[in-house]
């Protein structure tokens, strides 16, 4: 099978499979806490309920309000087709796709900030105002841990429009470097694993499960939605956590044949649903002005990976 | 304070032995009591009589280390001073004069107590919210339809980013008159009323309002009555200490003990239903004696279940205080000093947080005996100091459960007395009574009139007194930080409203 009908395959199956992440993390939450827990496939549900529900809208809110929904969605399912998937690099890549990506990403949030700003409620102010915050720390050490792995594939002798795509970055050669002794790149997956739980929302940043409006984050930026809109919204979320487990999943995947790539990758991203599961079963949620300290952690990671793979 | 009269918090006081003050010594002697240490119970105005133009003003307070009461009558009047600026304790009885009537004089804060803000008459002026003004200062108002299942309520916080300046609350959306109701409704029926005051705290207004008519009408019971009294008054406390808990757990965000803590809950109120009949301790007291008493057998089973659930307990409670992640998130949070806890008078597992040793069960226990443990204490006045003073609660629940089981079980013979029936209440007579319930101590007072009936009955719940504690440790916090601190002192809307 060509390399372009390889992605879009994958493509549709992360599609398809993603609402199924967070049915994964809320059963493993459950069964920590002796429940018996929702139905692997609630996410399906809901949003199927979503769909097929009107949507209310408050008065006073503009276009802003009602194009969010749509043009978040479109970016992170954008976003995600520059990832290579299960080991197939993107048809669409490009030397500097990385930037394109991260922005698209920034972009959803945007829209969806200024659609909670644009219901005049004082919550989906706080919410918007915590969530710029957040994501402006989380930024540069996204850019930051890209930085470490160009420079490694550059160090290989990778020409600069090769090493500055995602494709080559995600590629594979990374986990076979560090299986072959640079640890330093190690640090990688963890840095990512933070900004999965800062991008995501979920503990110890966000607690995805609360009903209370005054600690939230994304959950009250997204109050005033409903139906469809809230459908797409939901699906946007559960599209972003594939897109960042995906980057996790795809630094452990050295390269063999495509259907070993493919299956190691679907299961290391279960694997991450599971131990996300598990770490919200075990700790509790971090003090609001704490969550800077925890983003300041990932960063610091970065630049030693980057220090002490130039040192080399 | 020798020249205040005063009497044992286990009898009655003849309302003529009360000299009517004017309104200036009157002041003056309340002022010296609070000064020298008594605690403001309750601090009302006697309704109007035919031939006087004002209203007479009425003030409890107590001495808890002497157990007596102190109580001051003034002569009637329709307009006061208030004395809150010097003893913020008071502010919220004034406000509820004011409320009624009364002319209050330079009451910094003087708004309506039970009439909430969007439920006032029409055409009445907006309601006097407090107001910081500035450019990086936002407003944020919350409820009174919240968005869990819980009471309505209004917040309204003065933010400068997520930091709080100050909240404000304003109750008052679940009154129902029940003070007036008490006096309309027929004697034998009111039990089933105060089961109601406040609904997780049944079995604590029942016993307080039981109390008040035992202690007016001078009867006594027999041990095996109390006995049962006592067990279902700490298995309230256990049942809902277990949920607190539980609840603080969930708001951090740590799932395990959330939901075990719900499921023991559960389990506690069984073992209330098995005593009582009812999850939430209905129909048991009732004045003279309860409705139902456990046999040796019911005690045994009883106690298997309380051994399970103290197990459980323990080992909740122990994941949630080992959690680094959890005790980071409490401590230092929703912080009252040991000072501000006694000039608002705050009373329970608040006060006790904040390390002041008051417990109706020390200070005023049902019989004239010392019970054997000290108040649980914390120092820090947190929500971690809220969570311990509960834990350690929760232990000497359980204990005190096992030795009334041990005792109900070896008086399995005595017969439980029925119901007495109903003798006229004395005339011209002030009742009190105070009783711990889970929250803090509950505070009733009756007056009766000249017709041996009451001429008013008043419901002091300690939410009535926390609300304010609530309000003041949330300034300097991150408003983030509120919904764990309201949990930690999970105060009541309905107690309060009335």
């Amino acid at each position: 099978m060509s390399q372009p009908l390889l992605h879009a395959l994958h493509f549709v199956l992360a599609l398809l499979l993603s609402p199924l992440l967070f049915g994964i993390i809320n059963r493993v939450k459950a069964k920590v806490a002796g429940r018996h827990g929702k139905p692997l496939l609630q996410t399906y549900f809901d949003l199927i309920k979503l769909l097929r529900k009107g949507c209310v809208r408050s008065d006073c809110t503009t276009p802003v309000f009602t194009l969010a929904p749509c043009i978040q969605i479109s970016a992170t399912v954008l976003a995600l087709y520059f990832l290579p998937l299960g080991g197939v690099a993107s048809p669409a890549g490009f030397a500097g796709d990385f930037l394109l990506v991260s922005y698209l990403l920034a972009a959803g949030r945007f829209v969806i900030m200024l659609a909670a700003l644009d219901t005049g409620s004082s919550f989906e102010g706080m919410g918007a105002s915590r969530e710029a915050t957040f994501s402006a720390f989380a930024e540069p050490v996204l850019f930051l841990a890209m930085i470490v792995l160009t420079s490694f594939y550059m160090d290989l002798g990778h020409s600069e429009a090769y090493a500055f795509s995602l494709g080559t970055l995600f590629g594979g050669q990374s986990a076979l470097a560090w299986l072959n002794g640079k640890l330093e790149l190690l640090f990688i997956p963890p840095v990512f694993f933070l900004l999965l739980l800062v991008e995501n929302s979920r503990i110890p940043v966000d607690d995805p499960t609360t009903h209370l409006e005054l600690t939230m984050i994304h959950e009250v930026m997204i109050l005033d939605h409903s139906g469809p809109d809230l459908a797409l919204i939901l699906y946007a979320s559960t599209v972003k956590l594939w897109f960042f487990a995906s980057l996790i999943a795809s630094l452990f995947i050295p390269p063999m044949q495509i259907w070993q790539e493919s299956l190691l990758w679907l299961l290391l991203i279960f694997l991450l649903a599971v131990i996300l599961g598990l770490l919200e079963s075990s700790m509790a949620r971090l003090r609001l002005h704490r969550v800077p300290a925890l983003i300041g952690a990932a960063g610091m990671m970065a630049a030693l990976a980057l220090i002490l793979s130039q040192m080399r | 304070m020798q020249n205040i009269p005063s009497f044992s918090y286990l009898h009655t006081c003849s309302l003529d032995s009360l000299p009517r003050e004017n309104e200036a010594t009157f002041l003056a002697l309340l002022g010296q009591a609070l000064k020298e240490g008594a605690r403001p119970l309750a601090y009302f105005a006697l309704p109007k009589m035919a031939d006087e133009t004002g209203q007479s003003l009425l003030a409890v307070l107590a001495q808890d280390g002497q157990r007596r009461l102190l109580a001051l009558r003034s002569i009637p009047l329709t307009s006061v001073a208030s004395l809150t600026p010097s003893f913020p304790a008071l502010h919220l009885f004034e406000r509820a004069l004011n409320e009624e009537g009364m002319e209050l004089r330079g009451h910094p804060w003087c708004k309506p107590v039970r009439v909430a803000p969007d439920l006032r008459s029409p055409g009445s002026p907006p309601f006097p919210f407090f107001r910081t003004t500035g450019s990086q200062v936002h407003e944020v108002a919350v409820g009174p339809v919240h968005a869990g299942i819980i009471e309505p309520g209004h917040f309204r916080f003065q933010c400068a980013g997520e930091e709080v300046i100050h909240l404000e609350i304003a109750l008052g959306y679940q009154h129902r008159g029940l003070e007036a109701l008490v006096l309309k409704k027929p004697l034998e029926t009111l039990p089933m009323l105060f089961e109601c005051t406040a609904g997780d705290t049944s079995i604590g207004h029942a016993l307080a309002h039981a109390l008040i008519i035992e202690r007016l009408q001078n009867r006594s019971l027999s041990a095996r009555v109390s006995e049962t009294r006592a067990l279902a008054l700490e298995l309230e406390r256990l049942a809902n200490h277990v949920g607190d808990l539980g609840a603080i757990a969930g708001d951090t965000g740590f799932l395990p003990t959330s939901a075990w803590n719900g499921r023991i809950r559960g389990d506690i109120l069984t073992m209330t239903a098995i005593l009582t009949g009812n999850r939430f301790g209905r129909n048991l007291v009732v004045p003279g004696t309860v409705r139902r008493s456990p046999d040796a057998k019911t005690c045994s089973d009883l106690e298997e279940r309380r051994k399970t659930a103290l197990r459980d307990a323990r080992g909740a409670i122990d994941c949630m205080m080992k959690s680094p992640s959890v005790l980071e998130r409490m401590r230092e949070t929703g912080k009252v000093s040991a000072g501000m806890a006694k000039k608002l008078g705050l009373v329970g597992v608040c006060a006790r947080a904040s390390g002041i040793p008051v417990d109706a069960r020390k200070n005023a226990p049902f019989e004239d005996e010392t019970l054997p443990f000290a108040p649980a204490l914390a120092e820090t006045g947190d929500v971690l100091g809220r969570v311990q003073v509960r834990i350690r609660e929760v232990e000497t629940s359980f204990a005190m459960v096992e030795k009334s089981l041990t005792i109900l079980s070896a008086l399995e013979r005595e017969p439980v007395p029925p119901r007495p029936p109903l003798r006229p209440l004395p005339k011209n007579t002030l009742a009190v009574s105070q009783v711990e319930g889970f929250r803090g101590e509950i505070v009733h007072v009756a007056v009766t009139n000249a017709e041996n009936a009451f001429l008013t009955y008043r419901v002091i719940d300690p939410s009535f007194h926390n609300w304010m504690g609530l309000a003041v440790a949330l300034r300097g916090n991150q408003i983030s930080d509120f919904p764990l601190c309201n949990k930690s002192f999970n105060l009541s809307y309905c107690g309060h409203d009335l």
